[in-house]
């Protein structure tokens, strides 16, 4: 079964359909998903702040990350639950929207560049926990964090705009990268 | 119906003005503009969590209470800017919508009292000796803070589900 195939069949059961067509139950996991960015995306703006000097800078980097990590766990965990949940409500839209899957790409490089800090320059934070500039390979990956998650905010408001819809005419490169079939209807 | 009747005449002037009406006709400045509003918005919520939490006895609690909130500051000031001057433009673009739109109010009222309390009772509790203040006074001004900041991202995001 194609990924395509499988929003199609997601689309058509109870609870998709219940969720898609709910008055406030949408809207309510919508606002959640929205208002969680503050805890989860506020927490990592703070701690890339300070991996780049530029914030919290008399407080130690691994006390930081170590006090903060569990607001952020919490923040991420809601994020997920109720994205999955509107990717759930409108599956095949989500699965060919072009803003959904730059996004998803984001997320797996930030994800990444998460588990290149830890298992690399992180190991050895002891050494420059207080210094007044983080070696270059910290500073990187605050950057790398900062710039990754602004695009993930921006693409995550744009997909509600229908601009690249596959069922409006879009042209070849879009037809390809939203992986429009030629006969969509929604 | 508004709760502020007599503001119509600035409501209609802000819908017509230059700015109101560039706004309307670009396909693409109200999505981008709304889009850096909502990245302030996260960045401010990171810059009163971290203090609120810290008067509420979560996060950096081996710091003083006035380092956290020094350091926070002048985040919370720039986010604030900026999402004072794109929350603007955004209200340029549809002041009548906003005029009839309840959560409009909610948000507009929860952030004048929202900055007031920050700037005021709030900046004044953050720079005491936390020695000399009573832990339940902490935690109330940062419940407080939290409850008005709130009802602010709450009533802009309403904004977009009403009429």
């Amino acid at each position: 079964m194609s990924l395509l195939r499988f929003c199609q069949w997601l689309a058509d059961t109870r609870g998709s359909v219940a969720l898609r067509e709910s008055l406030f139950m949408y809207p309510l996991v919508e606002s959640v998903h929205v208002l969680a960015l503050c805890l989860f995306v506020g927490m990592t703006i703070m701690l890339d702040l300070r991996l780049l000097s530029l914030a919290l800078r008399r407080v130690k980097v691994s006390e930081v990350a170590g006090r903060l990590v569990p607001w952020m766990t919490a923040g991420f965990v809601v994020e997920t639950i109720t994205g999955v949940l509107l990717v759930y409500a409108i599956p095949v839209r989500s699965y060919q929207s072009l803003w959904f899957r730059g996004k998803c790409i984001m997320l797996i490089l930030a994800g990444l560049n998460v588990w290149i800090f830890h298992s690399g320059i992180y190991t050895r934070v002891a050494e420059w926990d207080l210094a007044a500039i983080a070696p270059r390979a910290a500073r990187r990956a605050g950057l790398v964090s900062l710039i990754l998650w602004v695009g993930i905010v921006v693409f995550g408001r744009m997909i509600a705009y229908n601009w690249f819809d596959c069922d409006k005419p879009q042209s070849a490169v879009v037809m390809f990268l939203a992986g429009c079939t030629g006969h969509d209807s929604r | 119906m508004s709760s502020f009747p007599s503001w119509l005449p600035f409501f209609q002037w802000a819908e017509k003005s230059a700015l109101g009406q560039a706004m309307q006709q670009s396909a693409w400045a109200f999505a981008t503009i709304e889009s850096v509003h909502l990245l302030a918005f996260a960045a401010i919520g990171g810059a009163v969590l971290i203090v609120d939490l810290r008067l509420l006895g979560f996060g950096l609690t081996r710091q003083p209470i006035r380092e956290v909130a020094q350091d926070a500051q002048p985040w919370l000031i720039a986010s604030l800017i900026v999402l004072l001057v794109t929350g603007l433009a955004l209200f340029f673009s549809e002041s009548i919508k906003c005029y009839y739109s309840t959560p409009f109010t909610v948000k507009m009222v929860s952030l004048a009292l929202a900055m007031l309390f920050t700037f005021t009772v709030r900046q004044t509790v953050v720079r005491m000796d936390e020695a000399r203040v009573r832990p339940l006074y902490l935690k109330l001004v940062a419940l407080v803070s939290l409850a008005l900041w709130f009802g602010v991202g709450a009533g802009g995001r309403w904004i977009g589900f009403s009429g």
